[in-house]
């Protein structure tokens, strides 16, 4: 297999590291691996060396036996500093992101993420604040903690929360294992093992729900894109642990029945759980707690700013009612020495309070253990509370309020090119369908989507929720511009006319991107996954094996 | 302050083009019953003012002047380049590579991630990355009861306690069995596992240590996975990442799983988070693995490009029968360890295991040559070290006060480990900061 | 679209073509057409029970996966290698080379229990 060198000429004009040249018969490259600019002795970063005094003092020390030594050194590619550098900058151009272009991903709301968050993180004396240091050294993370959950307890509604869980599906596997032990604890353990599913709901809830031990029952949404009260009447029983529902629904729309929703759950000995990745419709207008839901879970990586990072790392705090306050995950950053009011009066006035002391509650029987090693993802906490902060009440309030407009906007600009399956109020994301063009002309939403690059927008989510054809969901959220809405409207009636008038354009597209469409099945029929040295063959491994429950290989 | 754009004639124009009087007819669809009542958020803050209240919190931590803490969170240096890599906005601010033509940066990254991994661990395929080695090991051992269709695990004390709570607390879900298998903390003792305690166990699903243990020591992995193995069990191994520059790689000794926590490899200590988690199997298990993977192929035009792959066992398509619930992950951090690994390289990472395990040698060696303490276990350690000194906690809170943490208290946790400390060193740790520790000990003593 | 006149079909979109004790069992285009690229099927192992209408296997594309459930019982006696390295046969060919296993029938009767070519032509229109 030959690897063509980084072609001198740039037909994209974005930067020698794109590929010019489309077609060939060699496997062009745009930007090669890190390990194929490797070169023998090559350094980048260097340490001192061990010191005489260092191995005369440990010179009586045991010896590291021959058999647990490695016996060839790991093949890490040799590079300069510099080739370190560009390498990672070449690639970063070939990334859309939020800092460069609109990104109205539905469900994850792909909002400006502010730099004083980031300013904030790294501050020495937060970042290097080690988690297992003696708590007299740790004040400031301890405080920033109990300060991050007493602002998400006012913004929700409820009564208890937990910073543990890394992401969103990790504070619904908290949830769930809350619900477990609620159930257990009121002797009910063995008999509640559903969990109730709208139809509409991410991947992630019945996932959720399966690595908690449940059984997961799908409940059918209305004509209304609201989840279908009868059916869930009729579902709701003494074997049912909990629903689990996202409100406003992945469709974009609020659940309007939401408190017959909620009396019925709590009349069948149910917990209600909400998925919170929609909270940016509904800051200062709707909270969870306050309404009835038993736990929530926050997405920081969505409503709260901060960066998606290419997947992640996110947070997903989780607020409890009083009723599963016992359950949540130890230990819990709580204030030992000195009065909530003051603590939180001062602090939002900016002043720390004299003699105040914080700690971590370890001593909580009744909790479901631990999600993940230590307390969370602190850094996602400095940069939600920051975020929190510069917001206030009304900064808060104007996001969800500017959100909603703006999906709202998009939806009455385009509901005329776009079938648009529930043609109501949308909140912050509004769900079109693609079904016309593909109908009429053999345009699929993917084809759409695809189009949609190369105008240098990245297209919103496709093919989620699953109950709507050809879904087209698009969240613009609070911080784009009029300009920039208005521009993505002229590039959806552009590519909606264009899907009537020459599909085939559609279907080629993208034509300005570093790569065209990319081969999935063959990525999934022979899985390549790795880098191969030199010295292993060229073809990836072989088909692998599916599950089996044979002995492993020795 | 808001970083909403809209000016009140933006919004006016909105309105009116969506054919409603006032924003507050965009939220009619909320039911009056459960609208929000009044709530206690305080008022906004100008960019000056928010730095002053962070640079507030951030004054109340003290970070010590000399640290010898590990216990699986260890300060390394973080070379320059690794803040400039995911500094880079086209990486931070990306989401994950759903659209593959728009996403080559951050897709080609990680199959480089997912390549350093399996080259450290001696594996063959390696996940893009998991919330932290905690639930990394606890996916490792649902996956091996996938794999083996058994439902007891048996773990190590030797692995990290926070790691063990993680584990019983994923495993009580599916009312998976969790056995913990004792390791020898007498005095002198070896404190490692004992591969012939493996079979009583009888029928379990895998066998999980760490390398090195929770207590520093380094443990008998290949007897352990022989012994998992002759039970019919998969052996899953919990390892610190820059030891392996140095240490046997799993796959060597018959690991079939590798969990760790990569946290070492440039990521900063951050009070616990976010860090990442690292998963490393043998390419028969992949269809169980949990996580995204990412894979080469070829686009129409026959250029070399990467996509998620395999996503049919993730939760976006598999739903309840998927593998894992897990989404988002912890990619930023995984590039982190990337920009780390290719920053080191090799011989540097040899060269940060080298010095880490020769200041551990020369603390221990220091502190038993004036007789202020002794380890308690006779064994080999790497990079940290077990030792046993008079009235440990009392001397561990005054040093604190002195800005100098003498490493973990370990007594805390193991009631059996009284006057007991854990202290690690990494290339970090000069010839100085143990010479002050030295000094300090002396005086509390 | 018409489907091949020698076979019977399910509602799951199997088809079972019988050769005296015998049968082959697969899926058929419109299910393969449905899941789009087959990357991977899970096979049946030799020796295993299939029992009508029962999940037998799993079949996975780039963007599904569905579960395969038995047209009719019976002992799997050979099943049909090539897919192992070639899923794409059964998008090619789903109801020749694309065959998935062949079975000892337990119980003819069953086969009265599927549909003909022209039924399940009807069934998927």
């Amino acid at each position: 297999m030959s690897v063509a060198e980084a072609p001198s000429s740039d037909a994209s004009g974005r930067g020698a590291a794109f590929s010019g040249a489309a077609g060939g018969d060699e496997l062009t490259v745009v930007e090669p691996l890190i390990f194929d600019r490797s070169r023998a002795e090559r350094r980048a970063v260097r340490f001192p060396s061990v010191s005489a005094a260092a191995r005369q003092a440990g010179a009586g020390q045991p010896e590291l036996p021959a058999s647990v030594l490695r016996a060839h050194a790991p093949r890490l590619p040799e590079v300069s500093e510099l080739d370190v550098l560009r390498h990672f900058n070449r690639l970063a151009h070939l990334n859309m992101a939020i800092d460069l272009n609109f990104y109205p991903l539905g469900s994850c709301t792909m909002k400006y993420n502010p730099k004083v968050n980031e300013w904030a993180a790294r501050l020495p004396g937060l970042a290097e604040s080690h988690p297992l240091d003696p708590e007299a050294l740790s004040q400031g993370s301890l405080e920033l903690m109990w300060l991050l959950a007493e602002l998400l307890k006012e913004i929700s509604g409820f009564a208890a929360i937990s910073l543990q869980p890394a992401a969103g599906a990790h504070g619904e596997l908290t949830g769930m294992l809350m619900t477990r032990a609620f159930h257990r604890a009121h002797g009910e353990g063995e008999q509640r093992t559903k969990v109730l599913v709208p139809d509409s709901a991410h991947g992630t809830n019945p996932a959720t729900a399966t690595m908690a031990g449940y059984q997961t029952v799908t409940i059918r949404s209305n004509e209304r894109g609201g989840i279908d009260l009868e059916a869930l009447r009729a579902a709701l029983g003494p074997d049912v642990a909990a629903l689990m529902i996202t409100n406003p629904s992945t469709l974009g729309i609020f659940e309007d029945q939401i408190g017959e929703v909620l009396g019925a759950v709590k009349e069948a000995g149910a917990i209600a759980y909400m998925d919170g990745a929609n909270l940016n419709a509904i800051l200062g207008r709707f909270r969870p707690g306050e309404a009835g839901f038993d736990a929530m879970h926050f997405n920081l990586h969505k409503t709260f700013s901060t960066p998606h990072g290419g997947g992640g790392p996110g947070a997903g705090p989780v607020g409890v009612s009083e009723r599963l306050e016992p359950f949540l995950p130890r230990p819990m950053p709580v204030l030992v020495e000195g009065d909530p009011d003051e603590v939180r009066a001062n602090a939002w006035a900016g002043y720390s309070t004299p003699g105040v002391r914080f700690a971590l509650d370890d001593d909580r029987p009744q909790s479901i253990g631990k999600v993940r090693s230590l307390y969370g993802n602190f850094g996602m906490f400095v940069r939600a509370y920051t975020y929190i902060r510069s917001n206030g009440d009304a900064g808060l309030r104007t996001i969800s309020e500017d959100a909603v407009l703006a999906a709202n906007y998009l939806r009455v600009r385009l509901h005329d090119v776009f079938d648009l399956p529930y043609d109501r109020l949308s909140k912050h994301e509004v769900v079109f369908s693609g079904r016309r063009q593909k109908r009429e002309h053999g345009v699929t939403t993917l084809d759409i989507a695809k189009a949609i690059l190369d105008h240098g927008i990245h297209p919103p989510t496709i093919y989620f929720p699953l109950i709507v054809e050809e879904a087209l969901m698009v969240e613009p959220t609070e911080t784009e511009s009029l300009e920039t809405l208005d521009h993505f409207v002229g590039v959806m009636r552009e590519i909606a006319e264009l899907a009537a008038s020459d599909p085939d354009a559609i279907k080629r597209a993208p034509t300005t991107t570093p790569v065209g469409r990319l081969d999935e099945a063959a990525a999934a029929r022979r899985p390549d996954l790795r880098y191969r040295f030199p010295d292993e063959t060229d073809a990836p491994d072989a088909p692998p094996a599916g599950p089996t429950s044979e002995a492993p290989t020795v | 302050m808001t970083y909403s754009p809209h000016t009140e004639a933006d919004r006016a124009h909105m309105l009116e083009a969506v054919g409603v009087a006032s924003v507050d007819d965009l939220f009619a669809d909320i039911p009056p019953a459960v609208r929000a009542g009044a709530w206690s958020v305080p008022p906004p803050l100008v960019e000056q003012e928010v730095r002053a209240e962070l640079a507030r919190l951030a004054g109340r931590n003290r970070i010590p002047e000399v640290s010898f803490l590990g216990a699986g969170v260890y300060r390394h240096l973080i070379p320059s380049v690794v803040g400039e890599v995911i500094g880079r906005p086209e990486f931070a601010t990306s989401y994950t590579p759903y659209q593959p033509e728009v996403s080559q940066g951050t897709l080609q990254s990680i199959y480089e991630f997912q390549s350093l991994i399996c080259e450290l661990t001696g594996m063959e395929v390696a996940t893009a990355s998991h919330y932290d080695g905690a639930t990394a090991t606890a996916e490792a051992a649902l996956m091996a009861c996938r794999l083996t269709r058994r439902s007891r695990v048996a773990v190590s004390a030797g692995v990290n306690p926070d790691h063990r709570r993680v584990l019983e607390t994923y495993c009580s879900g599916p009312g998976i069995e969790v056995v913990t298998v004792s390791i020898d903390l007498a005095e002198g003792g070896d404190g490692t596992t004992d591969p012939a305690a493996v079979e009583a166990l009888g029928e379990i699903a895998c066998l999980i240590a760490a390398q090195p243990n929770f207590y520093g020591q380094l443990e008998p992995m290949r007897e352990l996975a022989d012994a998992a193995h002759a039970s019919g069990a998969h052996f899953v191994a919990a390892v610190e990442p820059t030891s392996l520059a140095v240490l046997e790689a799993p796959g060597a000794y018959g690991a079939d799983i590798v969990a760790a926590e990569g946290q070492p490899l440039g990521i900063p200590v951050s009070f616990g988070g976010p860090y990442v988690g690292l998963m490393a199997a043998r390419m028969a298990s992949v269809r169980q693995m949990p996580g995204r993977l990412v894979g080469a192929t070829r686009d129409v035009h026959g250029r070399k490009g990467y996509v998620l792959t395999l996503q049919a066992r993730e939760q976006h398509i598999r739903r309840e029968k998927a593998a894992s619930n897990i989404c988002t992950n912890q990619a930023l951090m995984a590039l982190a360890a990337t920009a780390y690994l290719t920053a080191v390289g090799p011989i540097g990472l040899r060269e940060v295991a080298e010095l880490s395990a020769a200041q551990a040698r020369h603390l221990a060696g220091a502190l038993e040559s004036v007789g202020l303490a002794e380890r308690r276990f006779g064994g080999s350690y790497l990079n940290e070290v077990t030792l046993r000194l008079p009235d440990a906690a009392r001397r561990h809170a005054a040093l604190a006060e002195r800005g100098i943490v003498a490493g973990h208290v370990l007594e805390r946790g193991e009631p059996e480990l009284r006057d007991t400390l854990l202290l690690a060193a990494t290339e970090l740790t000069t010839d100085t900061d143990i010479a002050r520790l030295v000094v300090a000990l002396e005086e509390t003593a | 679209m018409s489907y091949p006149d020698d076979l019977r079909y399910s509602k799951e979109h199997e088809w079972v073509r019988v050769d005296g004790s015998r049968a082959t069992i697969g899926i058929t285009s419109f299910a393969a057409d449905e899941l789009g690229d087959i990357v991977f099927i899970e096979l049946p192992e030799v020796g295993a029970a299939l029992s009508q209408f029962g999940t037998f296997g799993v079949v996975e594309s780039v963007k599904a996966v569905s579960d395969l459930y038995a047209p009719i019982s019976g002992e799997v006696v050979e099943v049909n290698e090539a897919l192992r390295d070639s899923p794409e046969l059964l998008n090619a060919d789903a109801f020749g080379d694309g065959w998935i296993a062949k079975v000892e029938l337990a119980d003819t009767a069953e086969l009265d229990g599927l549909m003909d070519a022209a039924a399940y032509a009807d069934e998927t229109a």
